[in-house]
């Protein structure tokens, strides 16, 4: 196990073609993503918004926060082996995976969705409405805006999660880069394995990096604190603490 | 549920090799954290450089680190080693943040009550600020106990032995009671990590209780 040979397998133009090549592998694995993600989004989001908006039903955010315990390997097998016989064509095995990975990234887009909403101050929201605006105004106008920052770290740690698992799931058949480990384990090919998790692993940073990038410039600047600078000098509050944990790597978990 | 009687001592073999591959690297992460956090708190240009490598490394999907360490360390594939570093690396890339906004969560009044009796850095960070940020690190701790029990699972993939076999093995020989056993010991086993975090932390910290009271 050299350096030399993880260079030759990434200079081996045969690694860079077909089906089991590394564009086609970093593309799979990008659609995985991308598709759970769109799918999250279209559930957690209306969803965290009513909760955050309404204050009703909090519990949902609790459980979906509470089932973030349940190792992730167990549900990708348990959904592959009650799922996948259901199905009688290719995607036996994809539908199981996206569902876990789907199920997976929901609780990340929901907490944060919830966080962000419920994080506008009640005299912001009295404001708009005393300023004749609807109850859809006060939400995309007003909340959205000062939701977004802990929204976008929801999306942010729900994206590396579904990176992460996407990898795992190649042990029940999905595609995507994590073949290179899992049947790089089965035919002891080691430098196999090592490139492919060096691929995760940029694929990872890069799309986190990314999304960091984005975080920094949709977010209004006076939210962000960016345009005054007097107002990050007022000592820190309670509420700005909660709201501060909320979006922190420490809520983040994955696998 | 006779399978799992039939299997119970197997079970708890893994179910003590998972707690260990998964509490060590709390401990030993939470010993480095707490220096790094400390740094990050009193410093403010080491802050951001901190967090921000802590947090790359926590980018990293677990899969691909536990394949990746092996050719750094110069260990065995198979070796617990890699995953106690692995989950050591996730640890301290969870709670340095943690700690970090625990020590500056400490009220400036108190930190200069604490250097006006006479403290000296020292014994301020061991008297004053650690106890009071406490509870902000046992929370830390609690999201990082709940997500290293799920990913020590993981390594199962690549061969360690912990209740992650269950799942893996339960999968291979399509045998669905054997992955539910592994489902909800790992449930268990974070349910009771869960819980030994918060019962240290309210012993820590008695004075949250008179308050209370």
């Amino acid at each position: 196990m050299t350096f030399s040979s993880i260079w030759g397998w990434f200079t081996d133009p045969t690694h860079w073609q077909g089906t089991d090549g590394v564009p086609n592998r970093v593309a799979q694995h990008l659609f995985y993503t991308g598709l759970t993600l769109l799918i999250a989004l279209l559930v957690a989001v209306p969803i965290g918004a009513w909760v955050g908006h309404s204050g009703r039903m909090r519990w949902l955010v609790t459980g979906a926060n509470a089932a973030r315990a349940v190792p992730t390997l167990g549900l990708l097998f348990a959904v592959s082996m009650f799922v996948g016989p259901l199905i009688k064509s290719d995607l036996a095995f994809v539908i199981p995976s996206i569902t876990v990975l789907v199920l997976l990234a929901i609780p990340p887009l929901l907490s944060g969705t919830y966080a962000g909403i419920g994080s506008v101050e009640p005299a912001a929201r009295d404001a708009a409405r005393g300023m004749g605006m609807t109850e859809w105004q006060v939400l995309t106008r007003v909340e959205a805006p000062i939701a977004l920052p802990l929204f976008l770290s929801g999306l942010r740690s729900a994206t590396l999660q579904v990176i992460a698992t996407a990898t795992i799931a190649a042990s029940v058949s999905l595609g995507g880069l994590g073949r290179y480990l899992i049947d790089g384990l089965a035919s002891r090919d080691f430098v196999q394995m090592v490139c492919g998790s060096i691929l995760v692993a940029v694929l990872a940073l890069v799309a986190d990096g990314i999304l960091a990038l984005l975080e920094k410039r949709a977010v209004s600047p006076g939210i962000s604190g960016r345009a005054t600078r007097v107002a990050r000098s007022r000592p820190r509050t309670a509420p700005d603490q909660e709201a501060a944990l909320a979006g922190s790597p420490s809520e983040r978990v994955r696998t | 549920m006779t399978w799992a009687l039939d299997h119970l001592s197997d079970i708890l073999t893994r179910a003590g090799q998972h707690a260990w591959l998964a509490g060590l690297p709390l401990v030993l992460g939470l010993v480095i954290a707490l220096p790094l956090g400390w740094l990050a708190s009193r410093q403010a240009w080491l802050r951001a450089p901190l967090l921000t490598t802590t947090g790359l490394l926590y980018t990293i999907p677990s899969l691909a680190l536990f394949i990746l360490l092996p050719p750094i360390l110069g260990t065995k594939i198979l070796d617990p080693v890699n995953v106690v570093v692995a989950m050591t690396i996730y640890t301290v890339a969870l709670l340095t943040r943690t700690v970090t906004d625990g020590l500056s969560s400490v009220d400036t009044s108190t930190r200069q009550a604490a250097i006006a009796m006479g403290y000296g850095p020292v014994a301020r960070f061991r008297a004053v600020d650690l106890p009071l940020a406490v509870p902000v690190i046992a929370a830390g701790l609690r999201v990082a106990a709940v997500s290293n029990v799920s990913i020590v699972s993981v390594a199962s993939l690549i061969g360690v032995s912990q209740l992650g076999y269950f799942l893996t093995d339960g999968y291979a020989r399509t045998f669905p009671t054997e992955v539910w056993v592994g489902i909800v010991a790992c449930l268990l086993l974070a349910l009771v990590f869960d819980l030994v975090i918060q019962v240290v932390s309210r012993l820590l910290t008695p004075w949250t209780r008179a308050v209370a009271a």
